[in-house]
């Protein structure tokens, strides 16, 4: 038995779902940034997937990865600076409840 | 044709990567779903491994696991007690959850399976990139070299930084 590139994307792609699904759901902040980081893996892994399978003298694929790694670090940051900036002012986080903008 | 181990390798992860994230999602204490998070994104990391991007599998141990989740778990800690559960779901948006979860699992598969040429790709032979390459590519200004994303990286972090300051500031 051969592992091609499906044995790869076909775990990555139930993890995007899972993603999708617990975005959907989830009603906590920090809770659907999780979901979101689950989702922005499963495509870092769909790059160098492709990159290693269909273009394995080219290193497109992997430096998309390092530089979405980046972004999703910043992103993730910013994120929780603005989660916790809210807890400070509305007590809680459950985003049905968040609907003024200003407090 | 792999060898025995890589096959065993290969199960172990991508089971754990699939379990761990469906429990990520699922479980209703959120401490608890940071650390599922955090065995899915090790999961990850094997996968690099295995497809030989040593640096990259490296990044994503020291950035992912070492920087982002221990973030996660100290907003957790600070927003919510470690014990609480989150409320029970009602089934109207767990049924909308589901439905668009699967409804993207079906169009993505579908279309993963009707390119069997591509789905069904052998690994073709590659030499592993050393640092010496990463590097010239990272900070190079030829064709396929990376030295303009870098730098708005570097502004982006450095941005980021200073958001981050004043966005959580007391005042």
């Amino acid at each position: 038995m051969e592992i091609t590139a499906i044995y790869y994307l076909v775990p990555a792609l139930i993890m995007f779902c899972c993603g999708v699904y617990g975005f959907i759901t989830r009603k906590n902040m920090i809770a659907m940034l999780i979901s979101l980081e689950l989702m922005l893996n499963a495509v870092d892994i769909n790059f160098v997937v492709f990159n290693r399978f269909f273009y394995p003298e080219q290193m497109e694929g992997m430096f998309f990865t390092l530089f979405a790694i980046a972004i999703a670090a910043a992103e993730t940051a910013l994120a929780i600076a603005i989660i916790i900036n809210i807890f400070r002012a509305a007590k809680n986080i459950d985003v049905r409840s968040l609907n003024e903008m200003k407090f | 044709m792999e060898s025995l181990g890589s096959l065993i390798l290969y199960f172990i992860v991508a089971l754990s990567m699939i379990v761990f994230s469906v429990m990520a999602v699922t479980t209703r204490k959120i401490l608890r779903a940071a650390t599922y998070l955090l065995f899915t994104l090790f999961a990850a990391a094997v996968v690099y491994f295995m497809l030989d991007y040593e640096f990259l599998g490296a990044v994503q141990i020291a950035v992912y696991a070492g920087g982002i989740v221990v973030l996660f778990v100290f907003a957790i800690l600070l927003t919510s007690r470690p014990g609480d559960n989150t409320e029970r779901l009602t089934s109207k948006s767990r049924l909308l959850g589901a439905i668009a979860a699967v409804a993207m699992l079906v169009v993505a598969g579908y279309a993963l399976v009707s390119r069997t040429m591509v789905a069904f790709a052998a690994k073709p032979a590659m030499e592993a990139p050393d640092m010496d390459a990463v590097g010239t590519a990272l900070l190079g200004t030829g064709h396929g070299q990376y030295l303009l994303p870098f730098e708005a990286v570097s502004i982006l972090l450095l941005a980021c930084i200073i958001g981050g300051v004043v966005v959580a500031r007391k005042r």
